[in-house]
């Protein structure tokens, strides 16, 4: 089609592209932290007894890299990519889009100093101190200005549903960000709470399990909407049904917060409403997974062929996985054999390295050679490699923590006739120690896979140079 | 658990806010010819998009009324 390229509008990629690339970065970085706490949970010396290697404080390192470094930028970067191609329009205010890309590893920098010397609120996958939450706040509200404003100036009448899943989770971590990260400051590095006890209990898991639900899930399946059609060449398999799964996720997710507290001093009945909501979250989740796997149906060679399809439907069946163990475990009775042991860890991990993780690969594996004027990623036969090298990373992974935490359960509860405990905690530490080192063998292997999109990545960009898409005729094409 | 005094009315504040929005997708006709837009993203052909589907502002900036 003729395009005048000078005349025409054209997207505007920069911001995604700095974040498909920084994604890549903060994947590496992450998920090698994530490997050295744990091997120190399996030889404790090698904090090399240095306080800023320990790790109390290298785990919310771990932890915020991978969700809110490799899993935000992935999210900024899908975002702000599908939200121009549904809405066909660059950018509103493109220059605020790019003060978000600063302003965020900003906020990254200063969390890769900030944790290490231990500065914390204490609040889990929150730790970040006031001075770094109010730069949260602001990059966010320039996120959601930037976002809804392009949805605003759209071509095209009808919002794509994937705009839907990424508005929610846009709005949704503004808010649960602003009222779990209430704190007074009494100094730069300090500050506490404003809630006491079990409030702030309550306060913290309202967050952390919508930043679950929000972060990990909703941003997540934006990307699923979008990107598992245009793979496949097919429209999702029910778009009627991708509709009620947004409504119904949205609608149900708030309550379920409380399972994180079963038989604590959360009264009772607020435990069994979280319970009861997570168990409502099954039929949502379900049905998204199900539609989204479906819309393969007709084309199943397609999965043969195509390691990017690969990454994007088997990151769905781990969600799927994911999603049915949380309820089972939100469960109170189960939950009294689960909680604290490491098959929460495994649970965690099944839904981030199988669901977050690959479907931010497959996404990326997309995205980046057309952001960058390729056909396809420089190696595809190293997707490949990558996608199986990353499942049995997985697999091993979780299937470590759920035989540890199985068997961490029922020795802790195990009693002898005389009421007395049968083990000692050391004991169930000493039973582990062959898990923790399986754990950490699937760990490396998904490090690993992650080094080779770095490298695959490194050899896409350097083949080709940063693409400038002209914006096609209202109601016409998606680049 | 004063907390609830904020979290109860904060959520049930929010599920207001979400049938508004909902209300709002559903009367603007966001909701009509579905499956007809699980296939917009995936055509690249200007005309397998109907008239219909442009914002009637933008239709009339862009298009001269025939």
């Amino acid at each position: 089609m003729a395009v005048n390229s000078r005349t025409a509008p054209t997207y505007t990629d920069d911001t995604v592209r700095w974040f498909a690339l920084a994604t890549i970065v903060w994947g590496v970085v992450g998920m090698l932290v994530g490997v050295i706490i744990a091997a120190q949970l399996a030889w404790p010396d090698l904090n090399l007894g240095i306080p800023w290697l320990s790790y109390g404080r290298l785990r919310p390192l771990h932890t915020n890299a991978v969700i809110f470094a490799f899993g935000g930028c992935a999210l900024f970067a899908t975002s702000l990519h599908v939200v121009q191609r549904t809405c066909q329009t660059p950018l509103f205010a493109p220059g605020l889009a790019k003060l978000v890309f600063v302003g965020w590893q900003l906020v990254i920098l200063a969390a890769a100093v900030s944790l290490p010397m231990g500065w914390t609120q204490g609040k889990e996958y929150a730790e970040l101190e006031w001075p770094i939450d109010l730069l949260i706040a602001v990059v966010w509200v320039a996120y959601a200005v930037v976002f809804f404003g392009t949805i605003g100036i759209r071509k095209v009448r009808h919002i794509y549903v994937a705009n839907w899943f990424f508005g929610a989770f846009i709005i949704a971590v503004a808010l649960l960000h602003i009222v779990n990260s209430a704190a007074i400051p009494v100094s730069l590095t300090k500050s506490y709470s404003a809630y006491a006890g079990v409030q702030d209990a309550m306060v913290q898991w309202w967050y952390g399990h919508n930043a679950v639900g929000f972060f990990l899930t909703a941003g997540f399946l934006g990307m699923m909407y979008y990107y598992i059609p245009k793979q496949a060449e097919r429209p999702v398999y029910s778009y009627r049904l991708s509709i009620v799964h947004f409504w119904a996720l949205i609608f149900t997710y708030m309550w379920a917060g409380p399972h994180h507290l079963h038989y604590t001093a959360l009264p009772d009945w607020a435990q069994s409403i979280g319970m009861i909501f997570s168990l409502v979250l099954l039929a949502p989740s379900w049905g998204g997974m199900i539609n989204g796997i479906m819309t393969l149906s007709g084309a199943w060679h397609k999965l043969r062929d195509d390691p990017i399809l690969k990454f994007l439907i088997v990151s769905l069946s781990f969600y799927g996985m994911s999603t049915f163990e949380g309820p089972m475990m939100s469960i109170k009775t189960v939950n009294a054999l689960s909680h604290y042991t490491d098959w929460t860890v495994g649970h965690v991990h099944s839904g981030a390295l199988g669901w977050v993780g690959l479907i931010s690969m497959g996404s990326m594996y997309y995205l980046i050679p057309k952001l960058f004027g390729q056909k396809q990623m420089y190696s595809v036969r190293a997707i490949e490699l990558h996608f199986w090298i990353a499942t049995i990373g997985i697999v091993l992974y979780i299937a470590a923590m759920w035989i540890a935490g199985v068997m961490q359960g029922l020795m802790w509860r195990a009693i002898n006739p005389d009421g007395t405990l049968v083990y000692t905690f050391v004991e169930s530490v000493k039973a582990t120690y062959p898990f923790y080192v399986t754990r950490l063998l699937g760990g490396t292997l998904y490090l690993s896979g992650m080094l080779i999109m770095a490298w695959n990545t490194v050899m896409t960009v350097r083949a080709g140079k940063a693409a400038v898409v002209p914006v096609p005729p209202v109601a016409a094409a998606h680049a | 658990m004063e907390i609830l005094y904020l979290l109860i009315p904060l959520s049930a504040a929010l599920v207001l806010v979400i049938l508004g929005i909902f209300g709002w997708a559903l009367h603007r006709g966001q909701f009509e010819d579905l499956e007809r837009e699980g296939e917009r993203i995936l055509q690249y052909d200007p005309s397998h998009v109907d008239d219909d589907q442009i914002d009637a502002a933008q239709q009339s900036k862009q298009s001269p009324p025939v």
